[in-house]
């Protein structure tokens, strides 16, 4: 790893002009960003940690809103989100291991838009709102591609607002040596529709599948995705599984966070 | 290079860092303190599991300096006070939970964890909990049965 | 009633207690007084000519004490082959020499070339990207496909080996027409072509290597993470660096796991003591996990195609089978050995079949050396047999425990010489395979089968029945096949003046236990308690001399040699006791710890006698030389030969391919037990790796050389929620008839006979669900079954 100069401001403010810096590189809970720097695939010059801002750690909730601070470690939301937004703690209960959930948090994971993580399925299936030290960004616009999202230089993730669905599942398909989502779907319903976000397959990083949408709003049953093609063009194919494979896995899936969710 | 202090096994410790410089890393060289292994550079093997304010983490994963004035906790610090096993550590040697003792701290800071939060655990939970740890020896059937030994339940196996 | 001490007894391991409490001392655990780092500058690319490296910036970094690269090494010794082979054709093996640093030319992705000493890490680390920037290798095209590197001999690992085959090997040759013709009359005969997939070994603890030299006396001491550490010291010092033997100490400490890949000597080793000598200071290194994929020797990487003839009824007639075996791109120490004598001579099974003919080819690819890892080379002949069974019985409607049954060797056969060369000494596998069906409750599987489709999943059950030989070896009798050392070991027994023992063994113990389980043999022969002994290991400069572990060997080799040297205690004791109750030396007894004059109440304990042989105030020095410590060395008759039979149950997904493993049991016969709690973790973690290998474990290279798996992102480890409770049995036991203790070794079985009854399993179950597949390759993943299911 290269070296660099390490600091840990307490407030958003403090944070922003840290990141405004030359060479200064966010650092959340560090359990994707560190091992890239061990491998000297990063080299920032100025590490800012985010850990340490009380105002973008925990959860609230307010008019059918569950938010979460930016900086909240996976563990937190998997315990505290279980009455309010179940599925969301089931996500985030399921992510990496125990001791892995202690640090990553929700801002790093959705800031690094890894393909195959699972907080994106959640925050676009749900049509979350990201906030950033900016902004408001709908979660429809945030994500952009693998490893690619609508956050601009110096810019990071302070909350996500998750409009609580009436009814929700997230089901993930584990790639056997990472334990990320070989493939995963969060089905979320609502009383306006349903959305169907899929990680994992497709190389496009997160997606919505619109037909099992429009499918599931006539009718919220895993029969309702019967006859319901998926397209593979874009999927990846890889040690662990073609783009067959993966389109599978969104049908047979989907089917089964339908069933979870009831 | 950094100056930082913390306290580790119930004793307050300080030692220069530079920025990258990894927790384990500082436990290990700074502290002498090297039961706390590392098996890998991904985070994925558990075997520098320790305890930060009392939640397992991966110490391989966390820089020294982000974790500046909390309490850690690392295998050297499980035994009772007159130096004999925990009950946690005593059921790893009573079923045979270890062999080559590699991956052992790791499985014992990251089970004492699970224990900590959930006094009775289903094998099930167990199984699941101990995903971030691998080891090579044991396939797992006595580590297993060590933790549900531990927690006082009965245990079906062998 | 168990035992709760000595033979037999699930005696608690001593040397937990130092894991348990972070107090293990590993090879870097070690900090020393002026240490230095050695980082390793390895190649990005599979094959490539080196041009120049680019050492000269990096020589003026921060810190960099000294740089090495092939040049400074081209004049001393490679690191040797352990065991020659010759082809069929009587031509010996091509042997490529492996350099301690790649010179010329980089041969792996991982491939060594330069090595730099800094006064950090980080400054080493930082060189030793400084000089892979700046060298210049020519890339050459890779050669990975074992097919096609037999084919192109425009396109050379070594430039010296044209078809980039090391040899050809027949096995046995003689009896190839004899076999070919039982084919061409064979009523049935079923053929499967597989792949016995390469794996790495991760223990979890990286090779780690400390050199030192000390100038006052021109000794070296390497500390390293070895299996072997006399074995190490050896090739170390007179092929490699040439130092005299006497001037090198080899220590292994406390070893994280081995599982083969410790066995071998590596560059590494020689690195960090040349790099100690020429600056005078301790020189250390640790391997990353992701330099341990890149450079620990792989295992199996067999592609066979396997032949069965036999009757109608399922009479085994003859098998044949043509494999192609991956050496990599250099011959590890025992690479030549475990495709051959370790594999084709296991070929027959425990089966009364009178034909075998074993062809093996192994290749030179551009890909880490591939040696032996837990099983070697028997895992391989069981998986091809135990599948093409399978197979067959699928074929023909034959009930697979039926046709294990009727081909089995009986009791009355032993001794028994198999058509591969090998004198089964005893067993008995229609016990086991009985054991294993009670275990599993074979008839109640229906039921089972009906639940599992209630919610969904299809249900199968595979079986296995397995031998092997270890116990490794005679020494003439490997010699004649080529073996280049000897395969005995040695233990040197101290009775200390108050009466505890030290006993030094040759054996290396990284798991498996033998500082609890040598001494619990060591306190019941001389009837003291087990915390009055001492075992001490892997330090050349204390023991004896030895060939360590692996091979299943420890205590059918090295326990053996213990029990030779308590023997030779016993009897200089019974000589000091005569003299000291006025008695003839034939009249003393010994037992539990007493020497005795028979028929009479006069005896001496064993504390006084040792105390006697120190401060000899009362004893027949003029016959006797005082003291009480003897050396044996042992080397065994034969090989043992552990068997078993192995019955899993898995449960697919059809929706997703998923193969989750629902039950295992495990019927084995390892002859007398010593310590049946280590011998249940044991079969354990064997079994573990073998349901790792059967369902997760892939090490794929691209057509480029590059490591595809080269971490645990990519490389599946098998975790507490991939595996089941296992159920293990060991009752079944006939003794070894060879060696004093009746054992024949426990380690690799689990290994070596789960995979087939996974896969034959997962078969059953698509089978089951009316998809009729005849085979799919290892690793069993989701995938691969799904694309099976669905075309």
């Amino acid at each position: 790893m290269f070296d660099f100069e390490f600091v840990k401001p307490s407030s958003i403010v403090e944070a922003a002009r840290l990141l405004g810096g030359e060479g200064a590189q966010a650092l959340s809970g560090g359990q994707t960003l560190m091992p890239t720097m061990k491998q000297r695939l990063a080299a920032p010059s100025v590490l800012v940690s985010l850990t340490g801002i009380a105002e973008m750690k925990g959860l609230s909730v307010a008019a059918g809103t569950l938010t979460v601070g930016a900086a909240t470690p996976h563990a937190v939301v998997a315990a505290e989100a279980a009455r309010v937004f179940p599925a969301l703690a089931a996500l985030a209960g399921g992510i990496g291991d125990p001791a892995v959930r202690n640090r990553g948090t929700i801002g790093g994971s959705i800031a690094n838009n890894d393909p195959s993580a699972c907080y994106p399925a959640a925050v676009l299936a749900s049509g979350a709102t990201v906030v950033t030290s900016k902004r408001r960004i709908a979660a429809d616009d945030f994500f952009q591609g693998m490893f690619s999202t609508a956050l601009e230089e110096g810019e990071f993730v302070t909350s996500v607002a998750f409009p609580i669905p009436e009814k929700a599942a997230y089901v993930k398909f584990n790639q056997p040596a990472s334990r990320f989502a070989l493939t995963g779907v969060f089905v979320a319903k609502f009383a306006g529709g349903v959305r169907v976000a899929v990680t994992g397959a497709s190389n496009n990083g997160v997606f919505r599948w619109a037909e099992a949408e429009a499918a599931l709003a006539k009718s919220f049953t895993a029969d309702a995705l019967q006859g319901l093609g998926v397209d593979d063009s874009d999927m990846i194919t890889d040690l662990h599984g073609t783009a067959a494979y993966r389109a599978n896995l969104v049908k047979v899936l989907t089917g089964r966070a339908v069933s979870a969710a009831g | 290079m950094t100056q930082v202090s913390m306290t580790v096994n119930g004793k307050p410790v300080s030692g220069e860092v530079e920025g990258r410089t990894l927790l384990v890393q500082f436990l290990r060289e700074g502290l002498g303190l090297t039961g706390t292994h590392v098996g890998c550079d991904t985070s994925q093997c558990g075997a520098c599991v320790v305890h930060v304010d009392g939640k397992p983490v991966k110490s391989c994963t966390v820089f020294a300096q982000d974790v500046a004035g909390s309490s850690v906790k690392t295998i050297e610090g499980m035994a009772n006070a007159d130096g004999s096993l925990g009950t946690l550590q005593q059921a790893f040697q009573d079923h045979h939970g270890l062999q080559c003792g590699f991956c052992t701290p790791g499985m014992v800071m990251s089970s004492a964890a699970l224990l900590a939060d959930n006094p009775n655990p289903t094998e099930a939970e167990v199984r699941h909990h101990l995903e971030g740890n691998i080891c090579r020896c044991t396939g797992y059937h006595n580590i297993v049965k060590a933790v549900l030994t531990a927690s006082g339940q009965p245990v079906a196996a062998e | 009633m168990p035992k709760d001490y000595g033979i037999g007894a699930s005696s608690k391991r001593r040397e937990d207690v130092r894991f348990l409490t972070g107090r293990g001392v590993y090879t870097d655990d070690m900090a020393l007084h002026g240490q230095t780092y050695a980082v390793f500058v390895r190649s990005t690319v599979a094959h490539g000519r080196i041009r120049s490296v680019g050492t000269e910036a990096a020589s003026k970094m921060p810190g960099v004490l000294a740089i090495f690269t092939g040049e400074d090494f081209k004049d001393v010794g490679g690191n040797p082959a352990g065991w020659l082979i010759n082809s069929r054709d009587g031509t010996p093996m091509h042997e490529p020499k492996r350099p301690v640093l790649a010179h010329g030319k980089v041969r792996h992705v991982g491939d060594a070339y330069a090595a730099v000493i800094a006064e950090t890490y980080q400054q080493a680390k930082d060189a030793a990207q400084q000089i892979s920037d700046d060298t210049d290798i020519e890339e050459l095209p890779a050669i990975v496909d074992m097919r096609a590197a037999l084919a192109d001999s425009s396109n050379r690992v070594h430039d010296e080996i044209p078809d980039n085959q090391c040899y050809d090997w027949g096995w046995i040759e003689d009896n190839r027409a004899a076999v070919d013709a039982a084919f061409k009359s064979a009523p049935h005969v079923t053929t499967l072509e597989l792949v016995n997939n390469r794996l790495v070994p991760n223990a979890m603890e990286p090779r780690a290597s400390i050199g030192e030299y000390f100038p006052g006396t021109g000794d070296y001491k390497l500390t390293t993470t070895s299996q072997n550490p006399h074995l190490t010291r050896l090739l170390v010092a007179a092929f490699v660096l040439g130092i005299p033997e006497n001037k090198l100490t080899v220590v292994a400490p406390d070893v994280g796991g081995g599982f083969g890949s410790k066995i071998y000597h590596y560059g590494e080793e020689a690195l960090v003591l040349a790099a100690a000598k020429k600056l005078a200071r301790p020189v250390r290194w640790t391997a990353e996990r992701s330099e341990s994929f890149l450079s620990d020797a792989h295992g199996r990487d067999h592609v066979t195609k396997i032949e069965l003839a036999c009757d109608k009824e399922g009479n085994f007639l003859a098998f044949r089978t043509e494999t192609m075996a991956n050496v990599g791109a250099y011959l590890s120490n025992f690479a030549t050995v475990t495709p051959t004598f370790l594999h084709g001579t296991l070929m027959a099974g425990p089966y009364k079949v009178p034909h075998v003919y074993v062809n093996v080819k192994t290749v030179f690819t551009n890909t880490a050396p591939v040696d032996a890892y837990r099983g070697a080379g028997r895992p391989e002949a069981t998986y091809s047999l135990e599948r093409v069974i399978d197979k067959m019985c699928r074929e023909l409607g034959l009930d697979p425990f039926e046709v294990r049954r009727k081909n089995f060797l009986t009791t009355d056969m032993f001794p028994y010489t198999t058509p591969v060369g090998l004198v089964y000494d005893t067993g008995n596998y229609h016990a086991t395979l009985d054991k294993a069906m009670e275990m599993a409750d074979v008839a109640g599987f229906a039921k089972r089968r009906a639940d599992s489709a209630a919610r969904g999943k299809l249900r199968g059950m595979g079986l296995s029945t397995w031998i092997e030989a270890c116990g490794i070896a005679p020494s003439n009798l490997v010699g004649i096949l080529g073996a280049r050392v000897g395969l005995y070991d040695a233990a040197t027994v101290r009775v200390n003046a108050t009466g505890n023992i030290s006993v030094m063994v040759g054996a290396h113990s990284h798991g498996q236990g033998h500082e609890t389980v040598f001494a619990q043999i060591a306190a019941e022969k001389l009837g003291i308690p087990e915390s009055s002994v001492e075992i001490v290991h892997g330090d050349t400069s204390k023991i004896p001399f030895g060939m360590g572990s692996y091979g299943s060997r420890s205590l059918a080799v090295c326990g053996v040699a213990m029990t030779k040297a308590i023997d030779k205690i016993v009897a200089k004791g019974k000589k000091i006791a005569a003299h000291m109750l006025e008695a003839a030396e034939g009249d003393i007894t010994f037992e539990d710890g007493k020497f005795s004059v028979a028929g009479t109440d006069k005896a001496k304990t064993f504390g006084e006698i040792a105390f006697s042989a120190y401060v000899p105030h009362n004893y027949p020095l003029e016959t006797l030389e005082p003291g009480l410590e003897e050396t044996a060395f042992y080397d065994p008759a034969n090989f043992t030969y552990p068997a078993g039979a192995y019955i899993c149950e898995v449960e697919v997904d059809e929706g997703t391919g998923k193969v989750d493993v629902v039950a295992f049991h495990c019927a084995d016969d390892f002859g007398n037990v010593m310590n049946p709690m280590i011998v249940e973790g044991q079969v354990h973690g064997g079994v573990g790796q073998g349901i790792g290998q059967a369902l997760l474990e892939s090490t794929t290279y691209d057509e480029n050389g590059q490591l595809l798996t080269g971490s645990y992102m990519d490389y599946a480890m098998p975790r507490a929620g991939d595996v089941p409770f296992y159920n293990v049995d060991y009752s079944c036991q006939t003794a070894c008839t060879h060696n004093v203790l009746g054992v024949k070794g426990c380690g690799e079985a689990g290994a070596i006979g789960s995979p087939p009854a996974v896969v034959n399993a997962v078969l059953d179950a698509l089978h089951s669900g009316g998809h009729k597949i005849a085979h799919i390759d290892m690793p069993v993943s989701p995938g691969r079954v799904w694309q099976a299911i669905n075309g």
